[in-house]
């Protein structure tokens, strides 16, 4: 219940920033000039604060967590990807004064047609990157309040959009600037406090211990409806599992697939290497009580690959050690299971050879992956195919790239006064977000040290949000975790509207009024924004639902991969190729973006299981993260189309680009946007 | 004469944009040189990134910490330069 209040008291202060500001400037002329006075700490805070998504805040943490080392280029190339922008796009773009990348498009080619072209984009980035914001608040609700997930996106969605189509996002910079440093205060203290109080905080000091369980080894997992958070992987050792009567495995499976190299192991050898032994002393269940519990041999309760727990049930889970079956690699079972329960683990590693096992042993928490996995370079994260030198660079690809082709992040850079300030700002942006992104991997490793059950139920999305629950006074660890809570809140408050105001406003502005309606009024535009927006809030909503299952910090990735392989091609060789023609820039952009789009959303549905294929490991890699094909490939459709159609380089062209490049005083810049 | 100013106006796109796109490549290639070198360190020589340096190891040291000044550091470069190269084109073409 404190966590809420600090997610109103954040949610007012936003609404009511908002209000103020907008009250201080009436129009959106007004608010042009004024922001041109604005200072460039102002601007860097308000670009940072739009940008700081829920991923930033509380995907890299879960990803960290989750995979370990090879996460850190996440939050790298969410930072450097501003390098890139800051090198070639950021000047020339705020010069030539159109800041919508439709606006770009259509100054630099003369042509209106492919405005259309470019506003789909942002369509489709800006769904991509909504998804994970929904996630972010289901995952926060159902943390802080116990709702179902689907009820925390129902409930945040509706707000949020509801606040965009009252206009209460206007007044917008000092709003952004404002949750800037709320995010940085609410990443940072939590986190001091938590290092002092539990002295850990370096990733080798979170990675000892294989990520053993604390005290009572009580882990929720969900049912088959939510395939694949349902998965638990028993621990590479021995371990005892109390069940309670009626729980339900959907499906036993080895852990990982075998090589054609190792011997065969099935699921029924791996459990009849089980010994037949009893623990000793009581059992008992998540609340600490003893209870009335009987041992079964996990063979007598299997049938086929899924089992059925008759009556409150302990038994021992085998591992296939390699010295014992032969494999190269440990292997474990793997349960699916079938309904929501809650299950108890502990470790049965230290055998006590005399038929039975200490019981007080605390378990390596399921699913977590093993230290040195977790420690170094390709780990569980990059070596999911098997490719985890490609996986590697075409993730890096993706984030660098994909930063200068997001749409919501290039309007803010209008409120510059003029080109050399835009590549001031993005310097100071990139000092504010590689001040913010230097505690998510710790938070991550506190995760791990503190928190391993998350491993285990597939929570770590949540780490930034629970670690702080476990202070020792409830009520600190309540009032940290709402300060969590509150930064995750402006997080995706933030992103989301942003998204919010520059879709619904690519529908209003480029497709009703440019393309369905030219001749429709400003109110009507007016209503179609509105329209728009509560339009875009529902699919979103509807979209968060079907992805309660991927990582945030992934999600925001594959909206990065999109951008990278439509927008950047676009802006790079836009602003630095006088050959660049409209057919060429349009074709590449459609080719490259359409086909890392395809690729992905292809990924996302192998993985739900939506469709079945058995596509070979490289093709998977390739699909995940598709930049490092998807890029190239777009620049050279561009280059070779834009030399077929030479003829179509405007005549002008010479001009625009004085207009992106020539320093202001030569009085050659034009403003689109009229201020 | 209007190919004069045509020409004249393809002559200083071309001497600005090589002096912006000559820094910017330089720039550009100290960190692509970092980004891709990064990860083949990690492969090639796992042992010195493995070293520990005050409670960390090299590679979680670079990553996780000394990346980001180290981004800092050629923007700031980067935009003194850039900045520079605009003040004395502005002055030239005033003359």
């Amino acid at each position: 219940m404190i966590a809420l209040l600090f997610v109103i008291a954040i949610t007012v202060a936003t609404v009511g920033l908002g209000i103020w500001a907008t009250g201080k400037s009436k129009s959106t002329s007004d608010f042009f000039v004024a922001s041109r006075s604005v200072g460039v700490g102002l601007n860097a805070a308000a670009i940072s604060g739009e940008y700081l998504s829920a991923a930033s805040f509380m995907g890299i943490a879960g990803l960290v967590m989750k995979n370990g080392y090879d996460s850190l280029w996440y939050p790298v190339g969410y930072a450097a990807g501003y390098l890139f922008l800051l090198l070639f796009i950021a000047g020339p773009l705020r010069r030539f004064g159109a800041y919508t990348i439709p606006d770009f498009a259509e100054g630099r080619f003369d042509s209106s047609s492919f405005r259309k072209i470019a506003v789909t984009f942002v369509l489709f980035i800006g769904f991509f990157y909504t998804m994970p914001q929904m996630k972010g608040a289901g995952v926060t609700m159902a943390s802080i309040m116990n709702w179902p997930y689907w009820m925390g996106i129902a409930v945040v969605g509706t707000v949020i959009t509801f606040n965009v189509v009252l206009g209460g996002m206007k007044g917008i910079t000092l709003v952004q600037a404002f949750q800037y440093w709320a995010k940085v205060f609410a990443i940072s203290v939590p986190c001091f406090v938590l290092m002092a109080v539990f002295q850990v905080g370096t990733p080798h000091a979170a990675s000892e211990n294989n990520a053993r369980l604390k005290s009572d080894g009580a882990i929720k997992v969900k049912g088959a409806t939510a395939y694949p958070a349902n998965v638990v992987t028993m621990p590479s050792e021995p371990s005892w599992l109390y069940f309670p009567k009626g729980a339900k495995i959907g499906k036993i499976e080895l852990s990982r697939k075998l090589l054609p190299t190792e011997p065969k192991l099935t699921v029924g050898q791996l459990i009849e290497n089980a010994p037949k032994v009893v623990l000793k002393g009581p059992i008992r269940d998540a609340k600490g009580k003893e209870v009335k519990a009987n041992y079964h041999d996990l063979s007598q309760l299997v049938r086929g690959d899924k089992a059925e727990i008759p009556e409150n049930t302990a038994l021992l889970v085998y591992d296939g050690k390699p010295e014992e079956t032969g494999v190269k690699t440990p292997v474990s079972l793997k349960f699916q299971f079938a309904e929501a329960t809650e299950f108890r683990i502990w470790s049965a590693a230290r055998w006590d050879g005399a038929g039975g096992t200490h019981g007080q042993v605390e378990a390596i928490a399921p699913n977590a992956p093993p230290d040195a996995k977790w420690l170094n370079p390709f780990g569980p994260l990059t070596s999911k195919w098997g490719y985890p030198v490609l996986y590697t660079y075409s993730l890096i690809i993706a984030l660098v790239c994909g930063t200068a082709g997001l749409p919501h992040i290039l309007v803010r850079f209008y409120t510059n006064p003029d080109g050399r300030a835009a590549k001031r700002t993005t310097l100071w942006v990139m000092v504010m977000l590689g001040g913010f992104y230097v505690f998510t991997p710790i938070w991550g490793a506190l995760g791990r040290a503190l928190m391993p059950a998350l491993y285990a139920s597939n929570a770590t999305d949540s780490v930034v949000i629970k670690v702080p629950t476990i202070l020792s006074d409830p009520l600190m660890g309540q009032i940290f975790s709402g300060v969590t809570s509150a930064g995750a809140f402006a997080a995706f408050m933030s992103t989301f509207s942003g998204l919010l105001v520059s879709m619904s406003g690519a529908f209003a502005h480029d497709i009703y009024g440019k393309i369905l309606k030219p001749s429709a009024s400003p109110e009507s535009r007016l209503v179609a924004f509105k329209l728009a927006a509560v339009g875009v809030g529902v699919v979103s909503m509807l979209l968060g639902l079907f992805v309660e299952t991927f990582d945030i910090a992934m999600m925001v990735g594959w909206a990065f991969a999109i951008g990278a392989a439509s927008y950047f091609p676009l802006l790079l060789l836009g602003a630095w190729w006088r050959g660049l023609t409209k057919t060429g820039a349009a074709a590449g952009m459609l080719l490259g973006g359409l086909a890392s789009l395809t690729a992905i959303i292809g990924s996302m549905l192998l993985d739900k299981k939506v469709i079945a294929a058995d596509l070979p490991p490289l093709l998977r890699a390739l699909m995940e993260q598709p930049a490092i094909w998807g890029v190239p490939l777009s620049l050279v459709t561009m280059y070779v189309v834009s030399r077929a159609t030479a003829k179509e380089i405007p005549a002008d062209v010479n001009l625009k680009m004085l207009r992106l490049h020539a320093p202001e005083e030569l009085g050659l810049s034009k403003n689109y946007i009229e201020g | 004469m209007r190919n004069d100013a045509q020409e004249e106006q393809a002559a200083l796109a071309t001497r600005i944009m090589r002096k912006q796109a000559a820094l910017s490549l330089r720039v550009a290639a100290v960190f692509v040189v970092i980004l891709v070198g990064t990860p083949l360190a990690n492969l090639y020589a796992p042992d010195f990134m493995g070293s520990k340096v005050g409670g960390f190891t090299l590679t979680w040291l670079f990553l996780g910490i000394a990346f980001y000044p180290i981004t800092w550091i050629l923007s700031s470069y980067f935009v003194k330069n850039s900045n520079k190269i605009e003040e004395e084109i502005a002055k030239e073409e005033k003359q």
